[in-house]
């Protein structure tokens, strides 16, 4: 009885409705160099790029810039119940992280000890699959982050 | 200046199951292959993830710039895709220009040396600046194999160039054996590879020790001329086997003994275990590098170490670098490889 | 200035009999009934529903409502803003009438959820985030809410206790609420084992997964002078937006949009925190009640969750929260939320809120969300002597 509704969902990692491998393929500078822009004029960063320096308007100069590979830990999740696309990697850390240069990233957490997963904690860009692949549909690749010591 | 090799970068995924515990499962020994241990890509992680790593770790530690790399092969018998390249996704997640030759290489394990050749060549030719070869696998074996005591997961990267101050060891010279010998394959719908038992050893040795004698043959070396030796390694006996029929003392080819701590990480296996040698190898140094892939070949370097070396060096070494480790067991093993069938 | 002169609202729950169509004509019905006008007076319709595309596979919602009530051809618009759609639908209809533009509105607010699995839910609320950011990297809702919970947790001191004491409080103020989903008092202890979801919360943190829609008509004050209408007047109704992935956000301890609304809606009408008698928050977690009592004011930064569990929210306490259950004791159909929000301030202002009913409320808030603070509502009422 689900089943035909499911018709009607798709998202980013796609199902036979959506056409996902375009509308992935154009975030890739995002999710495998994390690339994103700087403002001159008030200097502050952006991830992902925006389109118009929210600070400066029409004065801010935006400029492509990769962001940082390491940060640290703002605040993070251990999430028990995870969504379509998510469930044989469940349970699994969720944090939001402040780049080096300020820019903040929601990411999952990977390879890291539970103990050491912690507010302040040192972390490190890597490149992993995002979600699980189907059988015949693209996979999705991009970054997660590790502690480090 | 000879091409030769100006960086190179490892991944070992950080899981490890024993072997001790796959023989519990099964209630059957691994007959003595000297491995203790492999290492586990989890369930995030494929042969994709891990050249990237590897590649990632090189561009790092050696200061390779991206955009100078103007070819990517990346060898693998478990590239995530039958159709569409792993060398391409590599390319643009380390962030190189759009002007690189790439193609994805299978010829079981020695997948990875091949596309050093590949690179070497093309730099010999001056038809790049850098060149890249990976070898990666995500090592697949059927549950109760004997291959499962073994296939590991793991990736070695190694940059391609000739510019005098960037070059760590010269490529001396590089020859390969081939013949036509199915020791070991997987037909395109097959999840698992098939093998032949111990026809596969005939096959190795034919090969390894082929190409050993084609290359000292061609450069007038003598075995005993070598400071190391690494030869691509199934097990932990194998490449100590070679090495005596060679005439190579075993504490040459130690360092460069991988597998036993790690497993088996197939197109990765010769190159982490060069590496592992780079890692520790002085100046002027002579070592020779034999692969082998199923079906059958070899592929067999001379490599010679330069006064780079002294102070261009991975940040971690092999050795080291696989200590950072997390046990699992087989069911957890089972989870991550997406062995578990209903799911 | 605007008043709303009738509400109603469906009970909200799991309705395995009833479809989005059913659920809204209930509703609308009600409205109408209870403002005393016939239908025929009604100018115009604002719906808020947020996911009925993903839900019900339907859109078009603003001219199945027009088609369903028999108002063809009066203009019907579907406003969504996420878990504020409600909300927005109402502020939008409130402009509609202080424009000039029309003088009798009927405003509706909808969502039909059980149609899918939980994972579809879960799926269609993550709509609300930031996709290409967010869920795509697996974020949920109660992982976004969690984010924002554990720096509060880490910044003040907030303990999963005192986000516990929310759930506890509108459970028991549900109790008194018969179009709740839940009459079932529950403990600190119920909370602290439900379970984890996305850590810090629990199951029972999170507001539920519930069908139902409410209802409200709204009039102009002088036409509602010339029929001689009693009713709740809207004397602010104000909106506010923030980034949508809440890593464009300065702060992870407060909802500026939250703070920004509230800020123009207090200055709009003169009045302070101190003066109002008791708000509707959007609780859709618990950290987010204690987000909200801070940025509306109620409380200090930092103190929302001790002030909860001292009891100052209670429906006998300093200022009551959330007398009607809020949505988490009486369910969050997600686009109805917003709307179910105003009725409950109509009920109260009006006293027709029975056992629940908070003594001498002259002025209440109403506060509703949408997705982890993008959009906020702030709307302040007061009863009108008609």
């Amino acid at each position: 009885m689900q089943q035909p509704l499911l018709l009607f969902i798709g998202d980013l990692r796609g199902d036979s409705m959506h056409n996902i491998a375009p509308l992935n393929w154009r975030k890739f500078p995002e999710r495998y160099l994390l690339k994103g822009n700087y403002c001159e004029v008030c200097k502050q960063a952006f991830f992902p790029p925006r389109p118009i320096c929210p600070n400066c308007r029409r004065k801010g100069k935006l400029i492509q810039m990769e962001m940082p590979r390491q940060g640290k830990i703002l605040s993070y999740t251990k999430v028990h119940v995870p969504p379509e696309g998510f469930k044989n990697e469940a349970p699994y850390y969720l944090a939001v992280i402040e780049l080096e240069n300020k820019a903040k990233v929601l990411s999952q957490i990977v390879d890291s000890e539970q103990e050491k997963i912690k507010i302040g904690a040192k972390v490190k860009k890597v490149f992993r699959q995002i979600g699980e692949p189907d059988k015949y549909g693209t996979i999705t690749y991009g970054y997660k982050f590790k502690v480090i010591q | 200046m000879t091409a030769g090799i100006v960086g190179y970068g490892i991944y070992v995924p950080k899981l490890r199951i024993k072997v001790s515990e796959i023989e519990r499962v099964w209630q059957k020994s691994s007959g003595g292959i000297g491995v203790n241990e492999k290492a586990v890509a989890s369930i995030d992680e494929d042969a994709c993830t891990l050249a990237v790593e590897a590649a990632r770790r090189g561009i790092e530690d050696f200061s390779i710039d991206p955009k100078r790399i103007n070819a990517i092969y990346v060898g693998s018998e478990s590239h995530p895709y039958a159709v569409n390249p792993t060398s391409s996704i590599v390319g643009d997640a380390l962030g190189t220009t759009n002007k690189y030759y790439a193609v994805d290489m299978e010829f079981a394990c020695k997948a990875g040396t091949a596309g050093m050749q590949v690179c070497y060549a093309l730099k010999k030719a001056r038809m790049i600046d850098i060149g890249l070869a990976i070898g990666s696998d995500t090592a697949q074996s059927k549950p109760n194999d004997a291959l499962e005591f073994t296939a590991a997961s793991g990736a070695a990267a190694f940059f391609i160039g000739d510019k005098k101050d960037e070059v760590i060891a010269e490529i001396e010279s590089t020859c390969s054996y081939t013949s036509d010998m199915p020791d070991f394959w997987r037909r395109p719908k097959a999840e698992f590879p098939e093998h032949t038992g111990r026809f596969t050893a005939e096959a190795y040795f034919k090969h390894v020790i082929g190409a050993a004698k084609m290359i000292l043959e061609e450069t007038g070396y003598r075995a005993d001329e070598f400071d190391y030796a690494v030869f691509h390694q199934p097990n932990g006996k194998f490449p100590l086997k070679a090495a005596s029929i060679l005439g190579i003392e075993t504490k040459k080819v130690e360092q460069g003994l991988i597998t036993p701590l790690i497993g088996n990480t197939y197109s990765g296996s010769t190159m982490i275990g060069l590496a592992s040698i780079l890692d520790i190898a002085k100046p002027k140094q002579k070592i020779l590098a034999v692969s082998y892939g199923s079906g059958a070949g070899s592929d067999a370097f001379i490599i010679n170490t330069t006064d780079n070396i002294s102070d261009r060096r991975a940040k971690v070494p092999v050795l080291e670098m696989i200590k950072e480790k997390e046990y699992i067991d087989y069911a957890l093993y089972l989870r991550h490889r997406r062995k578990i069938k209903s799911l | 200035m605007v008043v709303i002169i009738g509400a109603g609202v469906t009970k909200f729950d799991e309705h395995w009999e009833l479809s989005f169509r059913e659920l809204i004509l209930e509703a609308a019905l009600k409205a109408i009934e209870s403002s005393g006008l016939h239908g025929e007076k009604i100018e115009a319709i604002y719906g808020g529903c947020m996911a009925s595309g993903r839900f019900i596979g339907q859109e078009h919602i603003g001219a199945l409502i027009a088609d369903q009530l028999g108002l063809n051809p009066i203009p019907s618009t579907r406003v969504e803003a996420a878990c504020a759609s409600g909300g927005v639908a109402l502020r939008t209809a409130y402009l509609s009438i202080k424009s000039g533009a029309h003088d009798i509105v009927a405003v509706g607010g909808v969502e039909k959820m059980t149609e899918l699995s939980t994972e579809g839910v879960s799926f269609a609320l993550g709509g609300a985030g930031d996709q290409e950011i967010e869920l795509f990297h697996g974020a949920t809702f109660p992982s976004l809410y969690a984010l924002l919970a554990r720096a509060h947790m880490q910044d003040f001191g907030t303990t999963e206790e005192q986000m516990a004491a929310v759930a506890v409080k509108n459970h028991a103020n549900a109790i008194f609420n018969p179009n709740a989903q839940f009459h079932r008092q529950i403990a600190i202890e119920d909370v602290m084992g439900s379970g984890y979801v996305a850590e810090p919360i629990k199951v029972l943190d999170c507001s539920p997964i519930t069908d139902g829609a409410a209802a409200l008509i709204l009039c102009s004050n002088e036409k509602a002078e010339e029929l001689g209408l009693k009713g709740v007047e809207i004397i602010a109704s104000e909106q506010a937006s923030d980034s949508l992935a809440i890593t464009g956000r300065k702060s992870l301890t407060e909802l500026k949009a939250t703070r920004m609304a509230a800020q123009r809606a207090y200055q709009k009408t003169g009045l302070s925190p101190k003066d109002i008698d008791f708000a509707e928050v959007h609780d859709c977690f618990t950290i987010a009640e204690i987000l909200a009592i801070e940025d509306l004011g109620f409380f200090e930064k930092g103190k929302g969750g001790i002030a909860t569990e001292k009891g100052e929210t209670s429906l006998k306490g300093k200022i009551p929260i959330n007398p009607s259950g809020g949505l988490k004791g009486k369910g969050h159909p997600v686009g109805a939320t917003g709307v179910a929000q105003a009725a409950e301030a109509y009920y109260q202002l009006m006293e027709l809120a029975g056992e629940r009913q908070v003594k001498k409320a002259k002025t209440c808030l109403t506060h509703n969300v949408g997705g982890s603070g993008a959009t906020a509502i702030v709307t302040i009422y007061r009863r009108f002597k008609g």
